[in-house]
């Protein structure tokens, strides 16, 4: 099972300080933690994609090219990547190329986005949401599948003959997640595709999540992937971790006070009690978080939000390296435990993703150069061509 | 209070049954005892007698907006049902006939009524029958429920019956009130309407989030 972190990538006054970092020290920032995450052992680092401020991440695939020449060992990922305001074209081509810049130590998750106003500044309609989800990611595929794409949709100009390069590395496209909270639509979509689905239940209450994650199984064995509980699942997650409980309720608290989304709101109390933040110990972390699997069944990816609300590099530092010394190596070690042979035990990777492809016939060794018909030529040269 | 289930005796795919109803009755009362209670309670009452007197049994189900203002506060800030909460947003959802009734605040439903109707899906209403009622200290505010209540339930499609029942402080005394219609013959005619436009339907079913998933060709095809 991977464990691994996931940044909104926030700029947030740090409460206790009245400090806020600027968007350069935030950017930064981000590279430290994931490399430290590399370095500590975590599997995953993921990076979402936002357009408007206080977030800073907005060109995902520039940060993960650059971590992965300057990462090890850890997987590259987003959380998410929006399929509905990015031109699916450029998205094939942008992960392509991250893909083969990695070494296909990558893969990414689709998300809609939460903030209304990104459709609009992207010459979208929010109302169009899960059409726009269907529609792009369906593209999408086929650019990454098909050398050669002819294609006309409802809400992107057609394509003629259209090659996406890089091709995918060794002919087989990067694993993709679909990430959603309360939208079943987008459940069926993972199913149907046979892709991962995650929930990122970090603010919302595990029977949700539960029900959501179930749907997508059944849906999974539905469409002919396999059994239900062999469906690629993912979960978010959100802790604070100190030696003693105590110490990490004291620490945290003015953050949880100050968050942005449940700040000012529900009590620590409460929300640590109905959702998956987890403020303690290592072991309350490792209590809790080895429970999801008795509700979610036995999955594949846990993320965790460490770096938001202010909390500064340092702290966010140590919170990986008492995840990495502390929490994950035993969860890794239950969930290993409690696994059942037949379920596979972490999301597939670039190289099993391969084998599989050529054991079933479905990619060749070598892709075939196409001829560019293109360059410095002219569209009336084209008309003279084809009359 | 809690009506014992009669027997059902469907009548049939081509018309209603008197298989059980189950009305959900919100009331947005702060005091206690609440005069807003008092008069949602009267008009379950003379909901679930005209309903009796139509060979249906209803389930009242009372939700009380008091007991659950910090996880309707909490949900406006965090997007989801916590606790007491999201089971009476089931309710309220799954419910064959709604009862809403608030204290008008500075000329209109209470604050709190409010930020509860915003916390229900939007479209949870869309089509169910519902009785509005609105408590006040004098007369002067009766309008509150054809100027601010209707228009919220209009808006959420929900199916309002034509007698809203305004109940102020002199409805309550012996001789006081209205003399030509008193308070108890407007909650019996009201009363009389939501059993009507409920007994007029098929039981609502149980709408779980995943019932209504399209298949995946319909999707690419939509």
């Amino acid at each position: 099972m991977q464990f691994g972190i996931f940044s909104v990538g926030d700029v947030t006054t740090d409460p206790t300080t009245g400090r806020t970092p600027d968007d350069t020290e935030r950017v930064r920032n981000m590279l430290t933690i994931a490399r430290h995450a590399d370095e500590a052992g975590l599997d995953v680092f993921a990076t979402g994609e936002h357009h408007n401020p206080p977030f800073v991440p907005s060109s995902p695939t520039t940060m993960l090219g650059y971590l992965a020449g300057l990462t090890q060992h850890i997987t590259l990922s987003t959380a998410t990547t929006l399929i509905t305001t990015n031109d699916p074209v450029r998205l094939a081509e942008e992960y392509a190329m991250l893909q083969v810049i990695s070494d296909g130590r990558m893969d990414l998750m689709m998300g809609r986005g939460n903030t209304g106003p990104v459709y609009p500044w992207f010459g979208q309609d929010i109302r169009q949401g899960i059409p726009l989800a269907i529609e792009n990611y369906a593209l999408l595929r086929r650019l990454w599948t098909e050398d050669v794409v002819d294609w006309s949709g409802k809400f992107r100009t057609p394509l003629q003959g259209f090659t996406s390069t890089p091709r995918p590395l060794d002919g087989v496209p990067p694993f993709v997640w679909h990430g959603s909270i309360r939208s079943p639509e987008i459940a069926e979509q993972a199913a149907y595709y046979g892709d991962g689905f995650l929930h990122n239940a970090i603010f919302w209450p595990m029977e949700h999540t539960a029900a959501m994650v179930n749907f997508y199984r059944q849906r999974y064995e539905h469409h002919g992937h396999g059994q239900a509980d062999q469906a690629i699942v993912g979960l978010g997650g959100q802790v604070f971790v100190r030696a003693s409980s105590q110490a990490a309720w004291d620490e945290f608290r003015p953050y949880f006070d100050n968050a942005p989304v449940y700040g000012h709101g529900p009590s620590m109390e409460d929300f640590t009690r109905e959702t998956p933040l987890t403020v303690g110990s290592p072991q309350q972390v490792i209590d809790r978080y080895a429970s999801f699997r008795e509700q979610v069944g036995d999955y594949q990816r846990q993320l965790f939000l460490i770096d938001h609300a202010g909390l500064p590099l340092k702290t966010v530092l140590e919170q990986i390296d008492i995840l990495a010394g502390e929490i994950v190596p035993v969860l890794r070690e239950e969930a290993e435990k409690a696994r059942p042979a037949h379920v596979p035990a972490n999301p597939p990777t670039h190289a099993e993703r391969v084998a599989a492809a050529r054991a079933a016939g479905t990619v060749g060794e070598q892709h075939v150069a196409g001829e560019d018909r293109w360059t410095g030529r002219t569209a009336e040269d084209d008309v003279e061509v084809t009359r | 209070m809690t009506v014992p289930t009669g027997s059902t005796r469907p009548t049939g795919p081509t018309g209603p049954t008197t298989a059980e109803r189950t009305l959900v009755v919100v009331s947005a009362g702060l005091s206690q005892p609440s005069s807003t209670r008092l008069l949602a309670d009267r008009l379950a009452d003379a909901t679930v007698a005209e309903l009796a007197a139509r060979g249906v049994t209803a389930r009242v189900h009372t939700i009380e907006l008091r007991d659950l203002a910090h996880e309707v506060v909490n949900m406006t800030l965090t997007g989801f049902a916590s606790g007491a909460l999201a089971e009476a947003l089931e309710k309220v959802t799954a419910a064959d006939g709604l009862i809403a009734v608030t204290p008008v605040f500075s000329a209109s439903y209470s604050g709190l009524f409010k930020s509860f109707v915003d916390v229900v899906d939007k479209d949870a209403l869309a089509g169910m029958p519902v009785l509005l009622g609105a408590t006040g200290g004098t007369g002067r505010h009766s309008l509150v429920l054809e100027y601010a209540m209707r228009p919220l339930f209009a808006y959420l499609h929900a199916d309002v019956v034509g007698t809203g029942v305004f109940a102020a402080t002199d409805d309550w005394s012996d001789g006081g009130g209205d003399d030509v219609k008193p308070l108890p013959e407007r909650i019996r005619r009201a009363g009389r309407e939501l059993a009507e436009t409920v007994a007029d339907r098929e039981p609502a079913r149980p709408v779980g989030l995943y019932d209504a998933v399209p298949s995946f060709e319909d999707l690419l095809g939509g």
